[in-house]
């Protein structure tokens, strides 16, 4: 049975730490549905990954572990597993049209709760947070009605509650 | 990495790099570097020049450095360490990273770099050697700030050397190594980030123990990490054996973890494993993996492995539990201390044994062995390579000298492993995990540099000793008497039986065409050279092989048609073993599934 797994890496900010995670994931053959990468803690020069992959259980049991090996890697977290958690991507979302394919772009980004951060006479970009599934679902709705370009960060995601993630 | 521990001012930035690291390399109580010296390092060779603590050893190239020190490691228990240049240095010391990698040997490889502001030029002999190195290694570094020297090469014997051993490597541009650069001692406090646990959980033990008590049909599979755990480990394992009365199998890493004379040891499992040894681990019902992987080459066809057993697995790694086979009781730990710990438990623990059925078991498991499935016969003049193996196991047994066997590849390895007895921990060193045909003679050097009063034999194939034949020359520069034992079939052999039992007798490219005369070869690296073709003649030469004091090849011609058995065709089932000539096994067809794994 396959299952999603949405895993949080706290790693050395240390050169070359993106690049063991990404070759142990393609030299092992594990998929990459999003990576993240983005330091968190300065002082202490930590890092944070969030990576959303799927396998059986077993092969993310072996993901987790394989992560854990790698030296500069401080703590692994598999958040699907911890219970309730947040996850959040920002996509940019770009729309041209006229008329009322234009109107309903702008109606149904109200109603997703999507901003407009540029707007031209012909054009809109829509930036917009929420879990994938919202997202998902917004650039759906905007496909027959102009979507010209989409880019998204991938999934961040958090524990809910008082716990945290400590190295 | 240790940001928390600033340099300690000591002797503030008064040596070169270069001096730093050789530094470095004495506290971590290197004796040895296996290297070979190109433009990036030669600020190293310098600095080796104006030293005697450290002693370099000049190998011929650079796999063979890392081999040597492999052999180094495996048969002290010390982390090898290898120096070798830029570029080309660097990607021929792949190899054997990845042999190390794959057989969990502590080496740290020191590579030569250009200098950090030419790093990402195509400069000359650049090669992006931490990029080419990180999925060859257990961890690697690019050492670009003075500062950070010291610092980073006691990590890398941490590294190194501690959980599941492996290769590092340290990539290091020259200007680094021409700077000045402060040396800082080895740090007291633990890893940031790097803790491998090493103590069993006590209620994995306690699990495990309920089983092991109640075992009916037990087996101890122990392997490789037994031997990495130190000789202490198989002292501890011999305790436990005696304790419970549980046969012992052990892997092809494994070898030596239990005394092969025990009436205990079943021998090896696995492809080219006893008959008794596959069908108990098929058969029984509590398994107890100590340091083993689960390897393919071991468990056969997955769906039917072990099929009615619970399995307790204790490994230094979590990842290699639940990899393969899903085990009932994961244990994460160092071997030494898992056996110490199920020690005590089982004898805390007032739950009696199934005795009778133990006893039924050991019926059992005798008759298994009544068919003596490493039997041979060897008649008439044509010298069987199983023969000559046993042959040479038992006259150096006879001599009582301490004696260490490495191998090549192929199916001498298999009959090294099949017919040489291992009776302690580090004697046999041996490619397992990557099968690098080479390793065997570069592996030898090492290992007589560690123990240069010890008898140290190759057991080669014809084929695989040409891999590294130039390290002919680093016996006679350093006068290392190691024996080249070559079971000359003419052929690549295990290819030749494959080929043979899996694609219809094509023998496509395995012959071995156009040997050279191995007499006269030795002899022109300053070794002595024999060639045997007589069976009649065979302890003779070999007790001559042993007197001589000097290098020698020993070209044993041997049956060329002989071929390997038992053997568990790849994607059978270990009661589908094909057993030799004339004795009745499982009759498994090699099924098309099988044919693609290798
Ligand atoms: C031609 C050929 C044929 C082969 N045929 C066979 C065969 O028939 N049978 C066979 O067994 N092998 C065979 N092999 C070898 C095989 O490929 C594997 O290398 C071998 O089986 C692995 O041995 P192992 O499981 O003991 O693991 P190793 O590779 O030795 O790994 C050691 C394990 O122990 C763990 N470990 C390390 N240190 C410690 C510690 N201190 N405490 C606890 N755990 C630790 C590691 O994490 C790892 O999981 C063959 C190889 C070749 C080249
Ligand atoms: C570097 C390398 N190349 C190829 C192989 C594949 N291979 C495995 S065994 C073997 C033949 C070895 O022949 P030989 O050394 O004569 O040993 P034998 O099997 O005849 O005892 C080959 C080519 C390998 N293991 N290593
Ligand atoms: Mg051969």
């Amino acid at each position: 049975m396959q299952r999603t797994a949405t895993i949080a890496v706290l790693v050395e900010n240390e050169a070359g730490i993106l690049a063991r995670v990404v070759g142990l994931f393609s030299g092992r053959g594990y998929n990459i549905d999003s990576l993240t990468v983005a330091p968190v803690d300065e002082e202490r020069r930590l890092s944070r990954i969030t990576v959303v992959t799927s396998g059986t259980e077993m092969v993310i049991e072996q993901i987790k572990a394989q992560l854990d090996r790698l030296v500069p890697v401080h703590k692994v977290s598999d958040l699907t597993r911890e219970g309730p958690h947040l996850s959040r991507e920002l996509a940019l979302i770009k729309v041209v049209g006229a008329g009322d394919a234009r109107i309903e772009a702008l109606r149904l980004a109200e109603a997703f709760r999507a901003r407009v951060v540029d707007a031209t006479t012909e054009s809109f970009v829509f930036e917009m947070t929420g879990n994938a599934d919202k997202l998902d679902a917004f650039i759906a709705l905007m496909r027959p009605l102009g979507l010209a370009e989409v880019c998204r960060t991938g999934a961040v995601a958090i524990v809910r509650g008082p716990r945290g993630l400590h190295a | 990495m240790s940001a928390t521990q600033h340099p300690k001012p000591a002797d503030a930035a008064t040596l070169t790099g270069a001096e730093v690291v050789l530094r470095a390399l004495k506290e971590q109580g290197v004796e040895v570097i296996f290297g070979y010296p190109g433009g990036a390092v030669l600020p190293i060779y310098d600095a080796l020049f104006q030293q005697n603590a450290i002693r370099h050893i000049l190998v011929r190239h650079e796999q063979a450095a890392v081999h040597a020190a492999e052999g180094y490691a495996r048969s002290t228990g010390r982390v090898g360490c290898v120096l070798v240049t830029s570029g080309p240095g660097a990607t021929n010391a792949v190899t054997g990273l990845v042999d190390a990698l794959m057989d969990s040997i502590p080496v740290v490889c020191l590579t030569g770099q250009v200098p950090t502001h030419l790093i990402g030029n195509d400069a000359f002999q650049e090669a992006d050697t931490t990029g080419i190195t990180r999925p060859a290694t257990k961890h690697n570094y690019l050492v670009k700030r003075s500062e950070d020297l010291a610092r980073v090469v006691h990590e890398a014997f941490y590294v190194a050397k501690s959980g599941r051993p492996g290769p590092v490597v340290i990539d290091l541009p020259k200007d680094i190594l021409i700077n000045k650069a402060p040396y800082t001692e080895a740090p007291t406090e633990a890893h940031r980030s790097y803790r491998p646990v090493t103590e069993p959980d006590a209620g994995a033990i306690r699990r495990a123990v309920a089983l092991l008590k109640g075992a009916k049909r037990p087996v101890i599979y122990a392997g490789g990490g037994v031997i990495n755990a130190g000789p202490e480990a198989s002292r501890l394992l011999r305790d436990f054996a005696k304790l419970t009365g549980f046969p012992v199998t052990n892997t092809l890493m494994g070898l030596g973890a239990f005394p092969a004379d025990d009436p205990q040891f079943l021998g090896m499992l696995g492809m080219h494993g006893t008959y008794e040894a596959n069908l108990v681990m098929h058969g029984c019902d509590v398994m107890l993996n100590l340091g083993a992987r689960f390897d393919d080459r071991v468990t056969g066809k997955l769906s039917h492995f072990a099929p009615h057993s619970k399995k307790i697995h204790a490994d230094i790694d979590p990842s290699s539990i639940n990899k393969n086979v899903k085990v009932d009781v994961p244990i994460v730990g160092d071997a030494g201390a898992v056996l110490a710990a199920l020690l005590a438990c089982w004898q805390a623990d007032e739950t009696p044994q199934d005795k009778p059925a133990i006893t039924e078991w050991w019926r059992q498991i005798d008759a298994w062995r009544a068919k003596d499935c490493l039997r041979y016969r060897q008649e008439g003049k044509i010298i069987k390579p199983q023969h000559a193996v046993k042959r040479l196991y038992e006259i150096t047994r006879e001599t009582g000298r301490e004696t260490f066997i490495t191998t090549e590849v192929g199916q001498h390895q298999m009959w090294a492993a099949q017919y040489f007895g291992f009776q302690q921990p580090n004697r046999w060193m041996t490619s397992g995990g990557l099968g690098t045909m080479g390793y065997g003679l570069p592996a030898a050097t090492g290992v007589q540099i560690a123990h240069p009063d010890a008898l140290v034999i190759d057991i080669a194939g014809e084929a695989s000793i040409l891999m590294n034949i130039q390290e002919m020359g680093t016996l006679a520069q350093y006068r290392l008497p190691v024996k080249i034992f070559i079971l000359n079939n003419e052929y690549m052999g295990m290819v030749r039986q494959w080929q043979e039992l899996l694609h219809g007798g094509r023998y496509s490219e395995s012959y071995s065409a156009a040997l050279p005369d191995f007499v006269k070869l030795a002899e022109s690296f300053h070794a002595v050279g024999m060639r045997v073709t007589d069976a009649s003649d065979l302890d003779r030469a070999i007790r001559e092989m042993i007197a001589i004091d000097k290098p020698v090849i020993a070209d044993i011609a041997v049956d060329p048609k002989e071929n390997c058995f038992p053997m568990i065709p790849s994607g059978a089932a270990h009661n589908e073993m094909i057993l030799g000539p004339g004795q009745e096994g499982g009759v498994a067809g090699v099924t098309d599934e099988g044919k693609v794994l290798v």
